[in-house]
């Protein structure tokens, strides 16, 4: 690490606006994602949908639908009957339903025909015997043992998916000796990714005993692992290939069952097979997040330093794992950054659902309990009469520290990001001033910045490999596995590259996600991209600078220590006229060998505690935010519009300025959604809305200006410092605007989304109960 | 989608400024057509249900969803879409400014914004930014936000880079 005195180094394309270097693609039309694909002589299939929420299956009668002209295959379960799951502890789904269905939309079959048409009419021509089962769609009743448990694995009878229990400290003591305390119980719809693709997926089973499969994913080295483990097939006969993807946000990074049919469709005819979903089958795919209540208790002294947290979160799985057991840990051990929390106790369940699986989605985990923490804060503030930063400020967590739970903390930026945000957005002048209907407010947040556990591996391996080739056309060929869904690490890891050999952007090639030829990186989730494959890249990009500098070495007779690289060339550094272009050392280089090879690994260093669980949350880095939202209330109807949000955000460096701008200013519109309207509607296990019309996200009109403050310090174990900005930017823009709310109308809303009727209905329980809208309440 | 019954129907179209004619059937939707006939798949399908935007094309220059257009009701106008609107080589003012206003992310819905803002700006070379953020009110991002799009059509208007 440097020393804190020394100046930041600065690059030449790091931390500038570097625009995306397929944008010329997508802004033509160009880009090739998954359904722009089509092989010679390829099948659609469709799926048959479960209409029941919970049923067992007596019979299903495919013959009449298999005898269909232009019918090629009917699938039912008990072909591919191995169970397979993104979590390898909880394997608890199968690619069509066996013996039983489980929601809405559960998958009983699949047809593999000529055309969309005969594959549809084919699906109505399936019959489908069933005894209904009782359904479960909300958690609360699984608590306990059921009649027809949802899954056999659910603990004891219930639906519980998962239960945490963890305690540290000595909460009843500290709660016993606070100045003052606060409880806030949340309710959260649930919400979902809303992405413009459809999920899409291509398989081609060749003579040669290999299985290609285009995929929409943001995994694909899960997909390739499910593919393999439910077909049967090893992994080197299967070739996952990665299009473009359009947005993912954590709902294409599960291996979906439809990715597993439509392979084995292709097993099955040896034709290729698509599948293409409708927004109705994206929406009952869903694997966002979670429905969930959540009760928190917060026991601070008298000068607001926070003594305890006593959580407890009860979270609607829906018909599977997914992510859950990741998300039931979460919930908890998520609540407590960016502040220091000497005493925690955390009670989560996950329970089973006969609904749409939920899973991760942005944020995943840190977003609803964030709010209930951030609002409990805001309280306790004020009922203390402690400026909401203030109380924030004295409870930070100090870089270089360990949290009760074990979490290393390295880098925080978290006060540097309360000064921007109170600062720049006037705050003290604001804070309590504002006319009724006005208010400002603050929430803040963390995030992992990359899980520090691979899920899969055992022995560990990198968790990102990235290689490098560059050949006598100048060109630097890049390989990895990483999934640029468009948050833009396609161009950070040209850029990285290009940086450190000093090249120009465009001799950067960044080839296709292929299996084949990609060295592993286990995908885009966890906001890990920028943090692992930004380390494997720099590491690759020097083992190439260093054999362009050894040759240049031999061209100038320097030694290599006295070579440095600048804008396409090699010189001395102390005689920087003595100069080797980059084409003359690159083909100096090659002499021997021919085409350079270089590569490049990222393996997260060990930390965490040795109890259960400790590895959930324990991630190389951590993101802060600090956000300041200003809202306009239209008193009369309960409408309001965020007007603006000040973004003050700890990425650590700045490696690309614009694509975290944009991941700040997307995830401030996801959040918003989240707070002011998104909502799965459910009537019992039925999904209501599952379309785009009826499932509303914010429109341009309602989004807030943005002002971005990127205010972190290198991280000292980031590529270049720098860390996430991908999923932190969410959490803080729910709070932020919650707690404004506050500040303008005296309410503090604690049931999500909160939509202008309960805005109403929260001043007019407020003015009956005889309280002003500002003053301690 | 969801065809086959009735009777076939003759098309003809000038896409792109090339006259086209093909057997349909009468329920063929113009994105269908588009992208599974004419192989332009720079027109996307994000929904099928006119809620996304992402399939917008013009017919006779006006912003239309392909996908809730029969193409048998367009036969004899002119259509153009996202690979009509892109110069032979290079890049529109508007594309370019996406680009390089970080407009785009995962661009799924980028062409679609591109049909309807390119009429935006030929149609009200000047438009304020509540006239921008109408005229895009129909097409959906999941990624930007719309704050670098709104910026980037406001660009291109402005001619600034």
């Amino acid at each position: 690490m440097a020393a804190p005195d020394a100046p930041a180094p600065t690059y030449r394309l790091i931390g500038t606006r570097i625009p995306y270097i397929e944008g010329p693609l997508k802004v033509t039309g160009r880009a090739e994602y998954t359904d722009d694909i089509k092989r010679s002589g390829q099948l659609i299939a469709r799926l048959l949908r479960s209409p029941w929420p919970h049923a067992r299956l007596r019979s299903i009668n495919v013959e009449k639908a298999r005898a269909m002209p232009g019918v090629a295959a009917v699938l039912t379960g008990e072909k591919y009957p191995t169970p397979f799951g993104v979590l390898p502890i909880t394997h608890d789904e199968t690619a069509i339903a066996v013996g039983k269905v489980r929601y809405i939309g559960d998958i009983l079959a699949a047809v593999a025909a000529s055309d969309e048409a005969t594959a549809d009419r084919a699906l109505e021509a399936i019959e489908v015997d069933i005894e209904p089962l009782p359904d479960y769609p909300e958690p609360q009743g699984g608590t306990i043992a059921v009649a027809e448990p949802i899954h056999a694995r659910g603990l004891n009878g219930t639906n519980i998916q998962k239960e945490v229990v963890q305690h540290f400290g000595d909460v009843d003591a500290a709660f016993a000796k606070a100045h003052a305390t606060v409880r806030v119980r949340g309710t959260f719809a649930g919400v979902t990714h809303a992405f413009t693709e459809p999920m899409a997926t291509i398989a081609e089973a060749t003579p040669d005993g290999r299985l290609t499969v285009w995929s929409a994913t943001q995994v694909p080295h899960y997909l390739h692992r499910a593919l393999s483990e439910v077909l049967g097939i090893p992994m080197h006969r299967i070739r996952v290939i990665k299009p473009e993807v359009g947005g993912g946000f954590g709902g294409k990074s599960d291996p979906l069952p439809h990715e597993i049919i439509c392979a084995a469709l292709s097993l099955e005819t040896g034709r290729p097979v698509k599948i293409l979903f409708d927004r109705e089958d994206v929406f009952v795919t869903n694997h966002g997040r979670h429905p969930t209540k959540n009760d928190v208790r917060i026991a601070v002294d008298a000068d607001g330093r926070i003594l305890a947290y006593d959580i407890e979160a009860l979270i609607d799985g829906g018909a599977w794992s997914s992510f859950g057991t990741v998300t039931t840990y979460y919930n908890g051990v998520l609540s407590m950054g960016p502040y220091r929390v000497p005493n925690f106790r955390y009670h989560g369940r996950r329970v089973y659902t006969t609904k749409p699986p939920s899973g991760a989605m942005r944020a995943h985990g840190g977003t609803n309990i964030r709010y209930s923490v951030e609002l409990a804060l805001d309280d306790l503030a004020e009922r203390l009469g402690i400026d909401p930063f203030d109380l924030r400020e004295r409870n930070a967590l100090p870089p270089h520290s360990t949290t009760v739970n074990q979490f290393r903390i390295t880098s925080t930026s978290f006060v540097k990001c309360l000064h921007a945000a109170r600062e720049r957005s006037g705050w003290d002048q604001k804070y309590r001033k504002l006319p009724y209907g006005k208010g400002v407010g603050l929430g803040c947040g963390f995030y992992i910045s990359g899980s520090n556990s691979p899920i899969h591996f055992t022995p560990k391996m990198p968790q990102c490999t990235v290689h490098l080739k560059a050949d006598m056309d100048g060109g630097i060929a890049v390989h990895c596995m990483q999934a640029d869904i468009g948050q833009g690490s396609n161009t950070l890891l040209a850029a990285i590259v290009a940086e450190v050999v000093g090249v120009d952007l465009d001799r950067v090639h960044i080839m296709r996600v292929d299996s084949d030829v990609s060295p592993v990186d286990i995908g885009s989730y966890s906001s890990r991209v920028t943090f692992m494959m930004g380390n494997a890249a720099r590491q690759a990009a020097e083992s190439l600078r260093d054999q362009l500098i050894r040759a240049a070495s031999r061209l100038t007779g320097y030694p290599p220590a006295q070579l440095e690289v600048a804008h396409e060339k090699i010189r001395v550094r102390h005689r920087p006229d003595i100069a080797v272009d980059y084409l003359a050392a690159l083909h100096a280089a090659m002499e021997r060998t021919g085409a350079l090879l270089a590569t490049g690994a990222y393996n997260s260093p060990p930390m965490g505690g040795d109890f259960k669980g400790a590895r959930a949350g324990t991630a190389p880095a951590y993101s802060f935010a600090a956000y300041v939202a200003q809202v306009d209330v239209d008193v009369e109807t309960g409408v309001y519009r965020v007007e603006k949000v000040w973004a003050a955000f700890d990425c650590g460096r700045v490696l690309n300025r614009l694509a975290v701008e944009g991941q700040i200013e997307g995830s401030i519109h996801m959040g918003l959604g989240q707070m002011m309207g998104e909502a799965m509607s459910y009537r019992g296990a039925r999904l209501m809305n599952p379309s785009l019309l009826d499932y509303k996200i914010p429109m341009p009109q309602q989004m807030p200006e943005v002002e971005c403050l990127l205010v972190g310090d290198d991280d000292p174990e980031g590529p270049f410092g720098g860390k996430e900005a991908g999923e932190g930017p969410l959490i803080a823009t729910l709070p932020a605007v919650g707690n404004a709310l506050h500040d303008a109308v005296g309410v503090r809303y604690h049931d999500l989304p909160v939509t202008p009727d309960k805005v109403l209905r929260g001043i007019e329980v407020r003015e009956q109960s005889g309280r002003a809208w500002k003053g301690v309440g | 989608m969801g065809e086959g019954m009735g009777e076939s129907t003759p098309v003809r179209l000038r896409v792109n400024g090339v006259t086209t004619a093909l057997v349909c059937p009468p329920e063929r939707i113009l994105l269908d057509l588009l992208r599974e006939d004419l192989n332009l798949t720079g027109t996307k399908r994000g929904c099928d249900l006119g809620t996304c935007g992402c399939c917008t094309v013009w017919v006779d220059g006006k912003p239309v969803l392909s996908c809730l257009t029969l193409a048998r009701l367009v036969s004899g106008r002119d259509i153009t879409t996202i690979e009509g609107v892109t110069p032979a080589s290079g890049l529109s003012d508007l594309q370019r400014a996406f680009v390089d206003h970080g407009a785009t992310q995962c661009g799924f819905c980028t062409p679609g914004f591109v049909m309807t803002a390119t009429a935006l700006l030929r149609d009200h070379p000047h438009p304020t930014k509540p006239e921008i953020e109408r005229a895009i009110a129909g097409n959906l991002c999941r990624c930007t936000g719309y704050i670098k799009i709104v910026e980037a059509v406001a660009a291109t208007a402005e001619g600034r880079p």
